[in-house]
């Protein structure tokens, strides 16, 4: 029973496991470099705007996205990675940046650990990642932060 | 009055846009009667599936736990065949991603490709996976958002199969 349950955990694992090898896993960014939602709303409602980077899917960004920030995604993918490499050489190192995804469980998330270790290799040391336990709509969007899309 | 309505309006202002729609229909709503085609061009019709108790799930390439529901869903439907439909939405940005799923899997339903009007018929769609469970006449039975134990869908099937 044990050895059958096994098998398909392996087979379900085997299914799951090319998305999330790609960039690592969220629980293995440092609790020291995430930024809670309710914080960073606190932080845009005062008016101290930091440069937001949405590293998911395009058709989550349309949906839905912090105002200001720009899309840059999806970093679970090597092209996505290039992608924010690009977008990071307008970026301005000596101002606070905030990099999130919400497409997914914080713990499934195959974008955020990708992101934030290559901006971190960029040299990027103002870097938060924003903590979506669940999803953008019910971590942020449902919350009233501030929101718009297209 | 005037002086609080004033400064509500101001401090929607200063916090930013209006809040995107962004909450999953929730039970009793209408769904919407889309018709997409299929990953093969043919047309698959909510409107169409009246009648029948329909599982509507929108999943992606990139999303872990929705593959990890996937075989679960095809057996649920073997489960209560003739009873339950599925529709399977890809929020993949192309179609090539979801054909690459397609081949991994013995699908028992057709996927269709959705985008943000389809997920926003849903009331928003701003996260994966999402489910949402349709009764004959239409209407939301239930909606699950992220990682959810197919038990707990299997359950809520079963148990609204069970009320006919």
């Amino acid at each position: 029973m044990i050895r059958s349950l096994g098998a398909v955990f392996l087979l379900l694992l085997s299914f799951a496991a090319p998305v999330m090898a790609q960039s690592g896993s969220a629980p293995t960014i440092p609790q020291t470099a995430l930024i809670q939602p309710a914080d960073l709303a606190a932080q845009l409602q005062r008016g101290e705007t930091p440069q937001l980077v949405q590293v998911g899917f395009k058709v989550m960004y349309d949906e839905a996205h912090i105002p200001g920030s720009i899309y840059a995604g999806p970093t679970g993918k090597a092209e996505g990675v290039a992608s924010l490499k690009q977008a990071a050489t307008s970026f301005d190192k000596d101002k606070p940046l905030v990099i999130y995804c919400g497409c997914c469980p914080w713990t499934r998330c195959p974008n955020v650990a990708g992101a934030w270790k290559t901006l971190t290799e960029l040299g990027f040391k103002n870097l938060k990642v924003l903590y979506i336990a669940e999803n953008f709509g019910a971590d942020w969007a449902e919350k009233g932060y501030p929101t718009t899309h297209g | 009055m005037a002086k609080r309505a004033l400064l509500v309006i101001l401090a929607l202002s200063l916090f930013g846009a209006a809040p995107a729609q962004a909450v999953p229909l929730p039970p009793g709503s209408v769904a919407p009667s889309f018709v997409r085609p299929d990953l093969a061009g043919k047309p698959v019709s909510l409107k169409a599936l009246r009648g029948k108790f329909v599982l509507v799930d929108f999943w992606a390439s990139w999303c872990p736990p929705c593959l990890i529901e996937i075989p679960h869903l095809i057996a649920l439907k073997t489960q209560h065949a003739g009873k339950l439909e599925i529709v399977g939405v890809s929020m993949d940005d192309d179609a090539a991603s979801a054909k690459e799923v397609a081949a991994k899997h013995p699908f028992n339903y057709p996927l269709v490709m959705g985008d943000v009007a389809l997920g926003k018929s849903f009331g928003g769609v701003l996260g994966l996976p999402a489910l949402f469970l349709i009764g004959p006449d239409g209407k939301v039975i239930k909606n699950w958002r992220g990682e959810v134990p197919p038990d707990e869908i299997g359950k809520a099937v079963a148990a609204a199969l069970a009320k006919t």
